[in-house]
């Protein structure tokens, strides 16, 4: 039990019981960057110890919905968000919420393999660091390694650069360091666009693993990856009838469902290929 | 204009449709070649003759300054005309007080000023003025920050003092850390400050543990010029440090409130007297003081070559 | 409230972080603001000290030829007179070799002398001599910069013993032969305007011969691919697509390089013989504002009169540098953004 905000919103967001297992959910009426449109119309639930995969073309907007889960849109200048996120039931864009506390709960996985140019250690300890963490740091370095499978392959090179690994290693180095620090939600923005597919393999074996404890949201281009790893899966699109291009979602539902019997067109034609 | 076409067909090939061949060779005797190959000549000498003060300098340095060049000269204090010896080590103890006051002064200042620049409001307005100022300050002839220091140091304390002269080198270097120090924080790759803010770091977090430890190299190179600029100026310290005969450090008490040597000043006013020894101490001095600078220059360097490029 | 999570790691920022990260932001802040604040300090110090001495002489002081502080007459006519004339001459030398540098490194030719040398005796394959085309490149690159790092004081040095004994015996041969010709109006006896000139030319040059060289860098590659593409020598390219597309950024550099021109003390008060006059012959000694400061605010002492007179001397060098620096920072930008549309 820890004390989050003393000061947050009460819960005004959808309170629905057959919900009660989702951990975030996201109600996006309009995100802009500047005068750009990018997403309208979304709502996301991302439901507790499942993968929920975005998938969709380029531009669609799904890596952008993702980093609204954490609020690492904040940081883009000429951002706006229009609409509300809960996190187990709390605004995360209310005025009261601190966007540092919530990306401590919030953990990311990048495109781009980006581990610190510090010793792979030192990576792995960072969030107990920015934490102010005491305890075993050992233990949960070996803890984190394991979780990520990349322990075997490190354990003689702790204090190494993390630089030095591979590409694959680096991206599991980086999901270590995400939960290292024990987060509630990891949000993945194709994590392994960068890779080759044996490290692809791997680090999707690694999903499957880590939804046993963490509540995963994945960003995709690639659908068999969405088919092999998610529970449920969102597919979005690129609507380009008013002029700009602003991403929506299409449909939510079960991966089975969307891949074998979608209830849309666009989701019909995205899947069997017939994309324009 | 394609050469091939320009050129005149050689009389026995008239009446042919090959082209002529010979016009592929290269040939001096051809304008365009010609006048290619000569300016190409004239670059070439003009670099080397731009490369020639650069020799004569070293060499006089070393020829006049380094043949007399003494042990000695590093803890003696400046010789009186036709005197004996004598040496510039109070002006050497004056220039590191005074670089070191600079530095105390500009370095976390810059620093600070930098990590706003670059990381906690880059497209500010507030940041877009300071930048102004900054290259407004790097382009400030050297002599009017002494002109500051003087009217904002000397004239309200009364007199001449190392405080002066330090604070007159601070304003010379403020612009340089700065300048370096933004870009060096730049250059840290985006995705390492995504990763660290992406895991609830904080701003001050991320540019504490992130993002100076990596730049540090960069930063350092950029404090190491400043200091060398430092250093080398002569006159922000004419009339802020003045020069002394006497050691900075009396009764074992250093006192920075008094007229204070320094390695530039004692080259320039060693430079017009009419004295062999004094002369000589001075190319001594130049010689000490060049080497001095390079060092440090390549120190600073070498510091950011070696920093990962990622 | 309370969030019920199984981390016993996250939580949230703890007063401390959250109090400490404003406080950095907001020194950072200050520190950003302090620098705006000194400029203006530098400016209003120099300013409010010149105000009697403005009072006092006003516009007379720019236009005034006599300096004498026996019956308190001040002018800085040959002052500024000595600090545009030393600078244009010093610019002039400068610009020629300093973009003469800069091509020379950016055409690489020093790489293709050392390479050929190579091949002729087959060492271009050898595991360290085929090191050599670049690093002497570099060793050039980084021998240009160096002339920049030597202080003034020494070039001022270098000036008094090497310069003006080695051109003294031509100088006043010219003079001798020409003297009907203006700028050889007058013997050189030894500080003048001429060597003042030459030292700062190398003092400039590198200056001129780095942002030069940039210019020149960023010019695509595709432009020069394409002129050659269509037949051009190496100079046709250079003079007719290369030189042109960079003219911004090198007229940036002089421009930046005539402020340091005009701002630099050292050299030339050594060098230019601190004489009251104003004359167009290269060879006569002269003044310039920076070394006019440098030989007199030490003395003022406690003469509140000479101080203001002083700072306001110091002030109109200020202006004419401000404004100097400002126009070249203006060109340099224009001249990056003029490039960006070829990229």
């Amino acid at each position: 039990m820890i004390n989050v905000q003393p000061n947050l919103a009460m819960d005004n967001g959808p309170n629905n019981p057959k919900d009660s297992e989702t951990v975030i959910q996201c109600d996006l009426k309009e995100l802009h960057y500047g005068a750009f449109k990018a997403v309208r119309d979304t709502r996301i639930p991302i439901r507790k110890g499942e993968v929920t995969a975005f998938i969709g073309p380029s531009g669609c907007g799904k890596s952008t919905v993702l980093r609204c889960l954490n609020r690492m849109n904040d940081l883009i200048r000429g951002f706006r968000f229009d609409g509300n996120v809960h996190f187990r039931g709390r605004d995360i864009y209310h005025p009261g919420v601190d966007p540092v506390a919530v990306r401590r709960y919030i953990g990311m996985v990048f495109q781009q393999p980006n581990p610190f140019a510090m010793s792979i250690y030192k990576n792995i300890t960072y969030g107990l660091r920015i934490n102010g963490y005491r305890g075993d740091y050992d233990e949960i370095v070996e803890k984190a390694l394991r979780g990520a499978a990349l322990w075997d392959e490190v354990k003689d090179k702790l204090r190494q650069s993390g630089l030095s690994l591979s590409g694959g290693q680096q991206q599991r180095l980086c999901i270590a360091r995400a939960i290292a620090v024990e987060p509630e939600v990891l949000l993945m923005d194709e994590p392994c666009s960068a890779l080759d597919p044996i490290a692809t393999r791997k680090v999707e074996d690694l999903m499957s693993e880590l939804k046993e404890k963490y509540t995963i949201a994945i960003v995709t281009h690639n659908m068999q990856q969405a088919q092999r790893v998610a529970d449920r899966t969102a597919f979005m699109y690129v609507d380009t009838t008013q002029g700009g291009r602003t991403g929506y979602l299409v449909e939510m539902g079960e991966t089975g469902q969307i891949f074998e019997d979608p209830t849309e067109q666009h989701t019909r034609d995205y899947i069997s290929g017939q994309f324009s | 204009m394609p050469e091939l076409i320009d050129a005149p067909a050689p009389s026995q090939s008239a009446g042919s449709d090959q082209p002529n061949l010979n016009a592929l060779e290269r040939s001096l005797r051809k304008p365009r070649t010609f006048f290619s190959v000569l300016l190409s000549i004239l670059a070439t000498l003009l670099t080397i003759i731009a490369l020639v003060p650069l020799f004569s300098v070293i060499f006089m340095l070393f020829y006049r300054g380094g043949s007399n060049l003494v042990a000695s000269n590093f803890w003696n204090l400046p010789p009186a005309p036709f005197g004996e010896g004598g040496g510039f080590g109070n002006a050497l103890v004056g220039t590191l007080v005074m670089v070191g006051i600079a530095s105390l002064i500009s370095v976390p200042f810059g620093i600070l000023a930098a990590v706003f620049l670059a990381e906690l409001g880059p497209f500010s307005r507030t940041a877009n003025v300071v930048r102004f100022c900054a290259k407004l300050l790097s382009g400030f002839p050297s002599i009017l920050a002494g002109v500051f220091a003087y009217s904002a140091v000397v004239l309200v304390t009364g007199g001449f003092s190392a405080w002066a002269g330090g604070i007159a080198l601070s304003i010379l270097m403020l612009p340089i850390v700065i300048l370096t120090a933004e870009e060096a924080i730049r250059m840290v790759p985006s995705k390492m400050r995504e990763a660290s803010i992406g895991m609830g770091a904080t701003h001050t977090q991320t540019v504490l543990r992130i993002l100076l430890p990596t730049a540090m190299p960069s930063i350092l190179t950029g404090v190491m010029l400043a200091i060398a600029r430092a250093a080398g100026e002569t006159a922000p310290l004419l009339f802020t440090a003045l020069f002394s005969n006497y050691w900075i450090v009396t009764n074992n008490q250093l006192d920075l409130n008094q007229p204070t040597a320094s390695m530039a000043v004692l080259i320039y006013n060693f430079s017009g007297v009419p004295f062999e020894n004094q002369v000589q101490l001075c190319w001594s001095a130049s010689l000490v003081l060049v080497l001095m600078v390079l060092v440090v220059n390549l120190v600073g360097k070498s510091l950011s070559s070696r920093a990962p490029q990622r | 409230m309370d969030l019920d999570t199984s981390s016993e790691i996250s939580r949230p920022p703890s007063t401390f972080q959250r109090v400490s990260d404003r406080g950095f932001r907001i020194l950072s802040l200050g520190f950003a603001w302090l620098t705006i604040l000194v400029v203006l300090y530098i400016i209003w110090e120099i300013g409010s000290k010149s105000t009697p001495a403005m009072k006092t002489y006003g516009a007379g002081f720019l236009t005034g030829t006599t300096w004498d502080p026996n019956t308190g007459e001040f002018g800085i006519l040959p002052e500024i007179w000595g600090t545009l004339y030393s600078s244009i001459l010093a610019l002039t030398i400068g610009t020629v070799f300093g973009v003469a540098v800069a091509i020379f490194l950016t055409e690489g030719y020093l790489g293709t002398v050392v390479y050929n040398t190579l091949r002729l005796c087959h060492l271009q394959q050898h595991r360290l001599f085929s090191k050599a085309p670049t690093a002497c490149e570099t060793l050039l690159k980084n021998l240009v910069e160096l002339l920049a790092a030597i202080p003034s004081v020494v070039y001022g040095l270098w000036g008094i013993f090497v310069v003006i004994p080695m051109i003294r015996p031509t100088c006043n041969w010219l003079h001798e032969s020409f003297s009907w010709i203006p700028f050889l109006g007058t013997p050189l006896s030894g500080p003048g305007m001429l060597p003042a000139a030459l030292v700062l030319a190398v003092m400039i040059l590198p200056t001129i011969a780095a942002i030069s060289r940039d210019a020149l860098v960023s010019v695509p590659p595709k432009l020069r691919e394409a002129s050659y593409g269509l037949g051009a020598t190496r100079w046709e390219t250079l003079l007719a697509v290369i030189l042109p597309t960079a003219a911004g950024g090198i007229f940036g550099a002089v421009v930046l390089a005539f402020g340091r021109a005009l701002g630099e003390t050292m050299a030339l008060a050594m060098l230019v013989g601190n004489a009251n006059r104003i004359s167009v012959s290269l060879f006569a000694p002269g003044n310039t504002l920076a070394s006019l400061l440098a030989n007199n605010f030490a003395e003022a002492g406690g003469d509140e009169n000479k101080v203001a007179v002083l700072m306001f001397a110091g002030l109109v060098l200020m202006a004419i540098t401000l404004v100097v620096n400002m126009i070249g920072a203006l060109i340099l930008q224009r001249a990056t953004r003029g490039l960006k549309g070829l990229n």
